[in-house]
């Protein structure tokens, strides 16, 4: 089996992983790392993005072994020595989630989202969302949550890296 | 307590784990030892099965067992052999009755098909591996001989003659040919009318599709004797009575089921499924925990749908446009097997509400409940009531149309004004104010000014529509007497229990499930409300049956009614125990006690005691006779309502269609609900927002097609359209409240008013902008396109 090293949320893991794990499997079986959900088998429901390498991807159709020395920043890594990252803040303001299950794909892939446009207006969050599915909010409270932390990583001067 | 009592915009507390990655799911959930089942399933919607090869299966690495229908035989009680009968088959909860007296035909339902397979996806065998790839990998090498029968997945179809049979006991496929109402009255209207209008209507069928696929966890301890299910289920004590009482796994006493962190239900995680029995069987038979997790393909084969039905609706008017009378013909796919609830949906949860917001004098519905090769249909999300509101709101809408009358003053004109109202169809609605949740919902649109709006549209290439939906549910299915003697297996009572610590803080136990209504936080907020004490000084316990003793969990918007309504009668006798104590403590008649904001007072005094204090003088019971006053601080209670509630409201859909493409956008939606007293508003909001969501996905969007054979074809979120935020606009959401009478409360329920409400309203507003009916759920750009080219176009688009 081909051994890999990543870093996981700023932490260097070296494994051995049989060829066809996916990353999705490596965060949540060898990881423990929950928080990244599985929705579907074909790579539409987004529940599964992370950023590796600073940009959204989905973790369903990413080998482990195609991550070997990348850098990986899944939901659990996003909050700082305890403070939330804006998106994590607005989603709960906002009233952002209902069920929670998309959750951590959804704010993983708003805050690409964000830190590639800056400050979308509302249609360029509505078509980016595109990969993400939510069935319990109607995406009313997500899209307002994004515009929201997009206003607050944009007041904080930079925009704010995940990594 | 305003700030974050009953009806404040409280932020959520439970939200603090899912944004940080920290929830609690099924599938996040592994047992020491756990071992990993992968389904070997029908490829055939219909099939004989000759045999099962599991040889090389058996070999392959990893695995530890392989399991066929003949395998899942009863343990002896007293050891771990097995008997020689089988464990019991998955029922069906709701006993209809047909119009002849015949109890409902219920085929069998194993939990692994023992020689027939009845639909794509159906059980075949089971295996169970070290890992779930090794499962996986050695499922693929089961050999399954077939004998391929014919099929049928339209119901219409099923009830042919020489149709292929699903279930012997069922003959022609009838599962039950049922009927409400007084046909001879309404043919009478029909006599008497002068206008009639006739709609052929078909409710397409939908994947409900929570985002968490389901999953299961059977674990034995060979110890004790206790079986733990960790399953995604929406009410974890029915899926301990079913599986204990008719399944047979285990007596109840020996059986915990947890519903963690459930990743939405929507009412496809109410009903007890073939895998959460297999899970606990096999822990047993091989001492190690099983866990099973479907995939999003499996949940498409196996999860029960929702809707599916045709039906031949007609409506008669007098000359004023007055309703006479109400004809009904359905014919209900229930699928291959009858689910848990699944008799119910089409009958009493759905003709029940034919009546809508309107005072109709005669009421006549006939369902007849057809099983196909296909999955089994059960509640989703409005269960029925969507499937009412669709025939009652699409029929009056037209019949204004045809009537030439303007389809709100239709609306008003026959809405019921006076309350309590008796339907002919059962329900007597208790409340409401119909004309002003209408009114409200018109302004908020500007229907004045729809004709200048659809002139400028015109102007870009648009057609304009607008189409109203007046939509009126029954929440909080109750009382239990009453459901019973309508079939119900069970009673539709909640439990509560309220468990106050000494230093004064407080457990909240709720047989209702929240799987993502928010419970944590607004079932808090009636606490505190009540206690005078914060938010986060009270928790609420829910999903486990070793922690609650009983509870009827979440669908049907019934736990805010109902579930509310038991911690809200278990919050009064904690207070007035607490009062009490607070008498002897400060050395007053109890009469003369008053509680308020957390504070016990000896009237027209300055003596008081605050709440923690009087939690404290209760345990440590020195302050009062005990003979008198049992120590301690809990209450609990069960909570029967005396009627279902009325949730009911206006929406009002615009849209605009592409005279190119055919493509449906909608551009404006306005929701007014009466929901009665609203416990935080917020949160009933998106669950508005959710609600219509699902139901614009209905209409424009989801539809799930099987083939001729039976085969799905859309078995996928490639084929499957699921609304997307591009899809939706954002939605104008307001109120209007006339507070329940039927509970302490005031609450009717929120959480299916925008699934009941939008497909009616999204089809009135594509039919307005055509000018013409003839288009079917979902209305997707080619049939739009197709139905555009039989409108008459207004002058302007040339």
């Amino acid at each position: 089996m081909p051994s890999i090293t990543i870093t996981v949320n700023g932490r260097e893991v070296t494994s051995e992983v049989e060829p066809r794990t996916l990353l999705v499997e490596f965060l949540r079986e060898q990881l423990r790392l929950t928080g990244t959900h599985v929705g579907c088998d074909t790579s539409q429901c987004g529940a599964c993005v992370v950023h590796v390498g600073g940009r959204a991807v989905k973790s369903c159709t990413t080998l482990a072994v195609q991550c070997d020395q990348a850098e990986v920043t899944t939901i659990e890594g996003l909050a700082r020595d305890g403070v939330l990252h804006p998106m994590q803040e607005a989603f709960r303001e906002h009233h952002g989630l209902q069920c929670g299950y998309c959750t951590p794909g959804m704010i993983m892939a708003a805050v690409d989202i964000v830190n590639r446009h800056g400050m979308p207006d509302e249609k360029t969050v509505r078509e980016e969302l595109d990969g993400n599915l939510c069935r319990c909010t109607g995406y009313h409270n997500i899209v307002k949550a994004i515009l929201a932390a997009a206003e607050k990583m944009q007041g904080a001067g930079q925009p704010i890296a995940a990594e | 307590m305003g700030e974050s009592g009953i009806g404040a915009r409280v932020q959520r507390v439970e939200d603090r784990r899912f944004i940080t990655g920290k929830g609690n799911y099924t599938d996040d959930i592994n047992r020491p030892g756990q071992l990993h089942a992968h389904f070997v399933r029908s490829p055939h919607a219909h099939a004989r099965i000759r045999s099962v090869g599991i040889a090389e299966a058996q070999a392959a690495p990893g695995v530890v067992a392989v399991y066929t229908g003949n395998d899942l035989r009863k343990f002896v009680p007293t050891s771990d052999d097995l008997e020689e009968s089988p464990i019991g088959d998955l029922i069906c909860g709701w006993l209809i009755h047909s119009k002849n007296g015949e109890p409902m035909k219920a085929g069998s339902h194993p939990a692994i098909a023992r020689d027939t397979v009845r639909h794509v996806g159906d059980q075949v065998a089971v295996v169970i591996a070290e890992t779930k790839r090794q499962a996986r990998d050695a499922a693929e090498l089961v050999e399954v001989d077939y004998e391929v029968l014919d099929a049928v997945a339209d119901p219409l179809k099923a009830r042919a003659s020489g149709a292929p049979q699903v279930h012997d006991v069922a003959t022609g496929n009838l599962v039950y040919e049922w009927e409400l109402g007084d046909k001879a009255k309404t043919d009478e209207a029909f006599r008497n009318a002068h206008h009639v209008t006739k709609l052929n209507i078909v409710n397409n069928r939908l994947v409900p599709n929570a985002m968490e696929p389901r999953a299961a966890i059977g674990d034995y301890d060979p110890g004790t004797g206790v079986f733990t299910l960790y399953v995604t289920s929406q009410n974890p004590h029915v899926a301990r009575l079913v599986l204990s009482a008719f399944v047979g796994i285990a007596p109840e006493n020996k059986l915990r089921v947890i519903a963690p962190d459930v990743g939405g239900g929507f009412g496809s995680k109410i009903f007890i499924y073939a895998e959460e029995v297999v899970c606990l069987w096999a822990a047993r038979r091989l001492a190690r925990p099983v866990k099973w997790n479907a995939d999003r393909s499996e949940a498409f084969l196996t999860d029960a749908h929702g809707r599916d039905h045709v039906t031949d609706a007609e409506l008669a008017m007098d000359e004023k446009g007055k309703i006479l009378g109400l004809r009904v013909h359905t014919t209900a796919n229930m699928g291959a097997y009858l689910s848990t609830f699944a008799s119910a949906v089409p009958t009493y949860l759905y003709a029940t509400l034919l009546s809508g917001q309107y005072d109709i004098p005669a009421i006549h519905a006939e369902v007849d409940a057809v099983y196909t090769h296909t999955a089994p249909v059960d509640a989703y999300r409005g269960a029925g009531r969507p499937e009412a509101t669709f025939v009652v709101e699409r029929l009056v809408e037209v019949a204004a149309r045809e009537m030439g009358i303007d389809p709100a003053s239709f609306r008003k004109r026959n809405f019921v004004k006076k309350f309590p109202h008796q339907t002919p169809v059962i329900m007597s609605y208790d409340i409401g104010d119909y004309a002003a949740s209408l009114n409200k919902a018109l302004e908020l649109i500007d229907y004045k000014g729809v004709g200048k709006r659809k002139r400028e549209a015109l102007k870009r290439g648009k057609l304009l529509g607008v189409g109203l939906s007046a939509y009126i549910e029954a929440c909080g299915i109750a009382p239990s007497k009453a459901v019973g003697s309508l079939g119900a297996g069970v009673g539709l009572w909640e439990s509560a229990e309220v468990r106050v610590n000494p230093v004064g803080t407080v457990e909240v136990l709720t047989g209702s499930h929240s799987h993502g209504q928010g419970h944590e936080t607004t079932f808090a907020q009636l606490v505190c409300d009540r206690l005078g004490i914060p938010l986060d000084q009270v928790s609420i316990v829910h999903g486990d049956t070793d922690k609650v003793q009983f509870g009827m969990g979440t669908y049907g918007s019934r736990s805010g009614a109902v579930g509310m309504s038991a911690i809200s009668k278990a919050l009064d006798k904690v207070v007035a125990k607490a009062k009490k104590v607070a008498s002897h403590l400060l050395e007053a008649a109890e009469a003369d006690i008053e509680f308020k904001d957390g504070k016990f007072t000896v009237a027209g005094t300055d003596k008081s005691l605050d709440w923690s204090a009087v939690s404290l003088g209760a345990y440590v019971a020195h302050g009062f006779p005990s003979d008198e006053i049992e120590p301690g601080l809990k209450e609990g209670a069960f909570y029967d309502p005396v009627n279902f509630t009325f949730p009911a409201g206006c929406h009002v859909c615009e849209c605009e269609i592409d005279l190119e493409t055919g493509k449906t956008e909608v551009v404006n939606w306005v929701a007014v609900d009466d929901f009665g007293v609203i416990i935080n508003p917020m949160i009933v909001e998106g669950q508005v927002h959710g609600g219509i969501a699902q139901g614009v996905g209905q209409a424009l969007l989801e539809g799930c097609v099987y083939d001729e054979a039976g085969q799905l074809v859309t078995g996928s979120f490639n084929d499957y359209a699921m609304p997307r935020a591009d899809d939706l606009p954002n939605f104008q959401v307001d109120v209007t409240v006339t507070p329940c009478p039927s509970n302490p409360l005031g609450i009717k329920g929120c959480g299916e008013a925008g699934a009941i409400a939008a497909p009616a309203a999204l089809v009135n507003a594509i039919t307005d902008a055509l000018g013409h009916e003839d288009i079917t759920m979902p209305a997707t750009p080619q049939r739009v396109w197709r139905a555009l080219q039989k409108s008459k176009m207004p002058a302007a688009a040339e």
